[in-house]
């Protein structure tokens, strides 16, 4: 075992680890907001809202993330006068805006499914008692549905995270330099894939680990069967 | 025949200095009528409570007690007849598709808080503690200050017997202890009038009296409640007027002792004697 090697792989590898984050925290924020207009407009009861957005959901989830990232940045690259014309080309140009936008796409349409089974499991005695004194459909939405929905969605919602994290790694595929993109660059130096790849697993094992412990945490703080605040 | 002895009207009539005033009336609900589908649940119903009144709501299921208690605070919407509480009248409109809602958003909230209700599986938002749960409307719908609302639900607690319970969360309380903290709950927004729907219905046996006991107090307060029940002692007992419903219809009413001593209609009386073997 080489372990000056495997030491200066894995220095390099972190290199890329602030680009990883970047991705994955921006198409996680841009998707959750995306993910909760979904949602609301499937719930809204009106066939012009529902219907978009379910036919959304089934083109991307139907679809690997792999394709919906090609599509996206060398796909409208075929449109580039009319992107030009909107002002929109210097966007589509960045790879890392193109990255940033499939996956938020993408997992929004994976977690507004998430949030809609958590707001399926908000009891209706809950929301009876929320009308009844008095609030409107927007605080009850805000004080009563969501909490007990996301509650509900979350332990889902963590696998979801963790599988954009990962998802990221597509990203060195259009020529981001993330961890992947870098371990990639030094293969192509180096030709030593095993050490380099097994370093860039490490780095996403460390994330996800991190992340999952994250979650429970928040679990467990929202938890209600608690009495007293220690756990039942 | 044996003529049924009506106890007089009134056996002592109160000194004028300790009669009330003339009564406050605080619900009238007027020819209310209601159908889910091709049923017709209400068929035209009508009820007034005044101030201090304690009205028990009896029927077999199916009779339309709920509904009729759910239209107060519009729960469920009556296609017709009036809706009055504390003398405002709940102005509807027609909507495009012909049902009939609430004109007014504003006025529906000041309605809901002015009737507070207590469901029969209680309802208590899970992911709150007791003490949230209690401050939720206070703070969240009207709008008062955090700290007095704290305090004054601190107090409705230690009425209800649950000062000890207040930063559990619900699922770790009994069923009696939960119903007791949605009386709370429905106490802290200062409602005029409380609606009780089967309150006692989801309890095992051993936890009914601690609910009554409460539901006893507030009577002896001289709060207005309104109760739908198959509580026959309380209805016979604690309220003052009690109301039979059949089909969707006004079968019998009137003080409750004296229907419960003396009923006029088959039906009621074949009710009591299934209730009270």
């Amino acid at each position: 075992m080489d372990f000056a090697f495997l030491q200066t792989t894995l220095l390099t590898l972190l290199g890329g680890l602030p680009l990883t984050l970047e991705l994955a925290v921006s198409s996680i924020l841009l998707g959750g907001g995306g993910a909760l207009m979904l949602t609301l407009m499937q719930a809204s009861g009106s066939l012009l809202l529902s219907a978009p957005a379910r036919a959304y959901v089934f083109v991307f989830r139907g679809t690997p993330l792999l394709i919906q990232l090609f599509m996206i940045y060398y796909g409208l690259g075929q449109f580039r006068p009319t992107l030009q014309e909107l002002g929109l080309w210097s966007f589509f140009r960045d790879p890392y805006w193109c990255a940033v936008l499939a996956m938020a796409m993408n997992t929004a349409a994976y977690a507004s499914e998430i949030i809609r089974g958590g707001l399926g499991s908000v009891p209706p005695g809950a929301l009876e008692a929320a009308t009844a004194c008095g609030m409107r459909p927007l605080l009850r939405l805000r004080r009563v549905i969501l909490p007990l929905a996301i509650r509900q969605a979350l332990p889902a919602y963590s696998n979801e995270l963790i599988l954009m994290v990962k998802a990221t790694s597509l990203a060195s595929i259009i020529t981001m330099m993330e961890v992947t993109g870098l371990a990639s660059k030094m293969i192509a130096e180096t030709y030593r894939s095993i050490e380099i790849f097994a370093c860039a697993g490490l780095i996403y094992l460390a994330l996800t680990l991190i992340l999952t412990r994250a979650v429970l945490l928040l679990e467990w703080r929202l938890s209600t069967t608690r009495k007293n605040g220690t756990p039942a | 025949m044996m003529a049924t002895t009506r106890p007089p009207l009134a056996l002592h009539i109160a000194p004028p200095t300790q009669r009330r005033p003339k009564p406050v009336e605080k619900i009238a609900l007027v020819k209310l009528r209601k159908s889910f589908g091709l049923i017709e649940v209400l068929k035209g119903v009508s009820l007034k409570a005044n101030e201090g009144d304690v009205v028990s709501i009896l029927g077999s299921s199916g009779s339309g007690k709920s509904t009729l208690l759910r239209c107060v605070n519009f729960l469920e919407t009556p296609d017709s007849g009036d809706v009055i509480l504390c003398g405002e009248h709940v102005r509807m409109r027609q909507r495009s598709d012909g049902r009939s809602v609430p004109a007014d958003p504003a006025q529906l909230t000041r309605v809901r808080t002015r009737a507070a209700m207590v469901f029969q599986s209680f309802n208590l938002w899970s992911h709150r503690t007791i003490l949230e749960n209690v401050i939720e409307a206070p703070v969240h719908v009207q709008g008062r200050p955090r700290k007095d609302c704290v305090e004054e639900a601190e107090a409705l607690l230690d009425k209800v017997g649950l000062a000890a319970k207040r930063h559990d969360y619900p699922a770790v309380l009994s069923g009696g202890q939960q119903q007791r903290a949605a009386i709370a709950r429905a106490l802290a927004t200062h409602p005029e009038v409380l609606l009780f729907d089967e309150p006692t219905s989801a309890l095992d046996p051993e936890l009914v009296g601690e609910v009554l006991k409460v539901m006893r107090g507030l009577a002896e307060e001289g709060r207005t409640m309104l109760v739908v029940t198959h509580e026959m002692g309380f209805a016979r007992h604690v309220s003052t007027r009690t109301l039979f419903l059949h089909q969707g219809l006004v079968e019998e009413e009137g003080p409750s002792e004296e229907m419960f001593a003396h009923p006029r209609t088959d039906r009621f009386r074949q009710f009591i004697k299934r209730a009270q073997p």
